[in-house]
């Protein structure tokens, strides 16, 4: 009746990948709450802002990269917080599989749940600023290789502040210069884009930001 | 000579500038069993986390078979298994979800049909398809004692195993212990309750300074 161990560690890593993509399908309202959070944000600002095309095509993706960053801030607090509490983490902990590979496997199901979802729905939320099929495109492009990198540093952040009482706080005060970098040239790209300069130069740097990232964040 | 699963020498453990316990030596052979006791607060569940390398120890060393002080031991669930009082269930995935998918997590291969033999085996088998929150407590217990049913783990590390069973689940997951330990495996565990294992064993009482060997 007792469990064999697994040939290698990337079923561990599907494992984790499973479970976490399987309790986010149980608990819509935790990360829909986040997308929602970024819908509405970026839908008000034209309504607050007025009808003047150039303005809103000047600021459209500033907006829509500040409401994914603090969208996927919101989102954070539950990287690890829960299995902190139910004692998965010390299961965790125990995995035979490394557990900075579990910890990529949990990144990857957060990006999934929380990042994706802003990714897909930045083409439409952009067409209220009357941004350009090419912009909105590269937009979209930015955040998907943007958001993991938010995902990425968010959880050291999330794993250094696991267990401090108002955490959140302390969290944002972390990361935020982290995420400027991302900020800049993320919205940089489209901005040059726009202007008629290539956005190849800015994309190159935010590609390098995720693979630094990467690299370094689940190492803890 | 018994073959050593652990050992531990001088053991110390700090929590807030307070040390809780020192001088904590103990040492667990295949076959046998250790019960650690102690009032609450003495550190029971701290000396239990840093035999299983979870918590740092402010002093001494544990040692496993293979790993020498140059190579710290990293224990994983092939050869330990730790209970402790976070089960380690998500209570939104049903029981036996918990069990086949912890298993995955941690390395180990487990079918659904070995997951609801063990939930059976502990008496819960017309709960193995409902989520762990609706489950009472004592029942969340007998799912994680299910789980260790599932262990290939020689040693055991289990923190209050028996807390919050009924008087069925107690005996079942008593004999549970008990056929571990007369398999050849080991066994540590705190309780605030006489176990009543048979066999080669021993207890200890922390905060007393006393050792074990």
């Amino acid at each position: 009746m007792s469990a064999q161990a697994l040939p290698n560690p990337w079923q561990a890593m599907a494992g984790v990948l499973q479970r976490d993509l399987r309790l986010a399908l149980r608990r819509k309202a935790e990360w829909l709450g986040a997308v929602f959070f970024f819908v509405v944000v970026v839908a008000l600002f034209p309504l607050a802002i007025g009808p003047e095309p150039d303005t809103l095509r000047l600021i459209g993706p500033g907006v829509l990269w500040v409401a994914a960053l603090l969208a996927s801030m919101l989102s954070l607090g539950r990287l690890f917080e829960a299995d902190h509490l139910d004692g998965s983490l010390e299961q965790l902990a125990l995995s035979a599989a490394p557990l900075s590979w579990l910890v990529v496997a949990k990144l990857g199901a957060h990006w999934l749940i929380s990042g994706l979802p802003l990714v897909l729905l930045s083409p439409i939320l952009g067409l209220q600023f009357g941004l350009g099929p090419e912009a909105l495109g590269l937009l979209a492009l930015t955040l998907l290789i943007g958001t993991p990198v938010l995902s990425l540093l968010g959880a050291i952040g999330a794993a250094l502040t696991l267990g401090v009482r108002g955490g959140g706080v302390l969290q944002s005060l972390l990361l935020l210069p982290l995420y400027v970098p991302v900020l800049v040239f993320g919205t940089g790209a489209v901005d040059a884009q726009m202007r008629g300069l290539g956005a190849q130069a800015h994309v190159s740097v935010l590609l390098a930001l995720l693979l630094a990232a990467a690299a370094l964040s689940p190492l803890e | 000579m018994a073959s050593w699963v652990l050992t531990a020498t001088d053991l110390a453990c700090q929590k807030a500038q307070r040390t809780l316990f020192e001088g904590v030596s103990l040492a667990v052979s295949a076959g046998s069993w250790l019960h650690i006791e102690g009032s609450n607060g003495c550190g029971k569940t701290s000396l239990l986390r840093i035999l299983c390398g979870l918590s740092p120890a402010a002093r001494g060393q544990v040692v496993w078979p293979g790993s020498s002080p140059a190579t710290p031991p990293r224990p994983d669930r092939s050869v330990l298994h730790y209970m402790g009082h976070a089960l380690g269930l998500k209570p939104d995935l049903s029981a036996s979800e918990n069990l086949c998918l912890d298993a995955q997590v941690s390395g180990l291969r487990l079918s659904l049909a070995q997951a609801v033999q063990a939930l059976t085996a502990q008496g819960l088998k017309s709960r193995a398809h409902l989520p762990v929150r609706v489950l009472s407590q004592g029942q969340r217990q007998g799912v994680a004692l299910a789980r260790l049913r599932t262990s290939p783990a020689q040693l055991w590390v289990l923190d209050e195993p028996l807390v919050g069973l009924d008087a069925q689940a107690t005996d079942t997951a008593r004999a549970l212990l008990q056929s571990h330990v007369d398999a050849g495996g080991a066994l540590i565990m705190t309780s605030h309750h006489d176990v009543g294992l048979q066999g080669p064993g021993s207890r200890f009482q922390l905060g007393a300074g006393a050792s074990v060997a």
